[in-house]
């Protein structure tokens, strides 16, 4: 009986998980322009990999291979969002401004921290 | 399952050779080259082939990018454009790629049981491993023991790497003075970036010695825990600067401890001669020879790693150097 | 249930790759080799489920570290370039 519930949340855990790693995927796709691109893939890929691998934690029982997903997933959210902060820093950093009707390169704080640079 | 998967993966991997050899742009060829590594792994794991498949993944999706990415700020990113055609040798090579392919016809399929080395080689390791050696990963134990010679040539060709580039890009007299200065990184705009290499460099090096010490049990050896310690500690320079991670690794330090893998390896080698055996024999290392087996495979697993990690950081540490030279004296 | 993640995680990864091969800049590709490289993690560890080998969670970790270091490294590479050809312009 408790299998069946384990078996059947890791179901609906896995399937989550893959939606919304292929809603990131076609995002990335089809978003016109970097930030909105970085916005949809690594807010997905984060949600999307926490999902997929609890899921996988819940078919895996207490062995050491739950220890190694729970490592898994610990290193995934630190490293995507410390990588994805990084590349929108960067990106920023080397003059690419945001599709917005605003001209923000005027503005005193987005000019202060480009003459900074 | 096991098949699709195979299929749509060699099917990307050509794809992504075919937009390395169009792209122009230096750096997007690098990153390529990264994923045709991550897939040319994906696909040794799907071939059931572990550990070439970390070998793989850590070589050649880590270190190769980062030493590529290093040579570039020297060369510069765009590649120039070539303004003839060279029918000429396109000809030549679909001519040898035509009898090659025809060559290969005459061989017998991919992974039929009947082939030579099925019949002869493959079992005499599988069958006599676990009673002679000891060691559940058959992998490590032929890789150190059984062909343990091959392994030694290995070796002394990652060694013989870090020497050429050694002295390929000398450091003269004159800026040996000048690298004592501090080089300044923007730091202050790169805090998170640093909170973060912090935290994970000391989980890196555990999980480095780890991955070298558990090679007898799993998936791991010398080669990829080296490479993993190097990959951490370039991680770290890149973000704190090179003069400060030089306080910890000095080059006599690194260039030694290049040496000293090699001499451990052999060392052991020389030592079983005296005892009695052959060269790289390690039935004579202990008074019963499974335990000499697993004696000398973890001292020679030990030498390949302390090498390699070496090695690596040292041809880094070389680029950067010559790099951040111009940075500070192109004035 | 694993061959459905399994198939879905290609698919994403086939998007990731286009992606990589289309963006018109240096970033976009960054992003999507980022993304390809998460993916690729999941579906090792998908992968050693369906198989039924539990060695390869040891390659996602790893997988998992190479892929991040390997953008913080073209990340810095990138910035200096850039930073060193503002300098000899001035």
């Amino acid at each position: 009986m408790i299998e069946l519930l384990l078996d059947m949340l890791s179901w609906v855990l896995l399937l989550s998980g893959s939606f919304f790693c292929l809603t990131g995927g076609i995002g990335l796709m089809r978003f016109p322009e970097f930030f909105s691109r970085i916005h949809a893939a690594s807010l997905t890929d984060t949600l999307g990999a926490s999902l997929i691998l609890m899921g996988l934690m819940l078919q895996a029982g207490i062995t050491i291979t739950l220890a190694k997903l729970i490592m898994i997933l610990i290193l995934s959210l630190i490293a995507g969002t410390t990588a994805s902060h990084a590349m929108a820093k960067a990106a920023l950093k080397s003059g690419m401004c945001p599709l917005d009707q605003v001209d923000r390169s005027q503005q005193p704080e987005i000019k202060a921290y480009k003459d900074k640079s | 399952m096991e098949t699709l998967i195979d299929i749509v993966l060699l099917s990307f991997l050509v794809l992504t050779a075919l937009a390395v050899a169009k792209m122009h742009d230096l750096f997007a060829v690098v990153m390529l080259s990264g994923i045709y590594s991550l897939l040319s792994a994906s696909l040794f794991l799907d071939l059931d082939a572990v550990d070439v498949a970390f070998t793989e993944a850590s070589v050649g999706a880590g270190i190769s990018t980062l030493l590529f990415l290093a040579s570039l700020k020297l060369v510069g990113r765009y590649e120039k454009r070539t303004r003839y055609r060279p029918m000429l040798a396109l000809g030549v090579v679909l001519a040898t790629g035509t009898l090659l392919i025809y060559g290969t016809l005459d061989m017998p399929h991919f992974g039929s049981p009947d082939t030579p080395v099925h019949q002869h080689v493959a079992p005499r390791y599988l069958n006599d491993s676990m009673a002679e050696i000891g060691v559940p990963n058959v992998v490590t134990s032929v890789l150190a023991s059984y062909r343990g010679y091959d392994t030694l040539g290995e070796t002394l060709v990652i060694f013989t790497a870090g020497i050429g580039v050694t002295s390929l890009l000398r450091v003269s007299r004159r800026t040996k003075r000048e690298e004592q200065q501090r080089v300044p990184a923007d730091m202050q705009q790169q805090i998170i970036l640093r909170v973060v290499a912090k935290w994970m460099l000391p989980l890196i090096m555990v999980f480095a010695l780890y991955v070298q010490f558990h090679g007898d049990y799993g998936p791991g050896g010398g080669f990829q825990a080296g490479v993993i310690f190097a990959a951490g500690v370039i991680l770290y320079t890149m973000l704190y600067g090179l003069s400060t991670t030089q306080k910890v690794f000095p080059r006599k330090m690194l260039e030694l401890f290049a040496a000293l893998g090699v001499l451990l390896y052999g060392g052991v080698g020389i030592t079983c001669l005296l005892l009695g055996g052959n060269f790289l024999d390690y039935n004579v290392l202990r008074h019963d020879p499974v335990h000499g087996q697993h004696l000398g495979i973890l001292l020679v697993e030990l030498g390949v790693g302390i090498t390699v990690a070496s090695v690596m950081i040292m041809i880094f540490f070389k680029f950067t150097w010559r790099t951040v030279k111009h940075k500070y004296f192109v004035k | 249930m694993f061959a459905v993640t399994a198939l879905t995680l290609l698919v994403v990864m086939a998007l990731a790759l286009a992606r990589a091969f289309l963006g018109p800049t240096l970033y976009d590709r960054i992003l999507a080799v980022n993304n390809f490289g998460t993916k690729t993690v999941l579906l090792i560890a998908v992968m050693d489920f369906l198989a039924g080998r539990p060695d390869f969670l040891d390659i996602a970790i790893v997988y998992a570290l190479i892929n991040f270091i390997s953008i913080i490294g073209v990340l810095r590479f990138f910035e200096y370039a850039q930073q060193k050809t503002v300098e000899h312009g001035e």
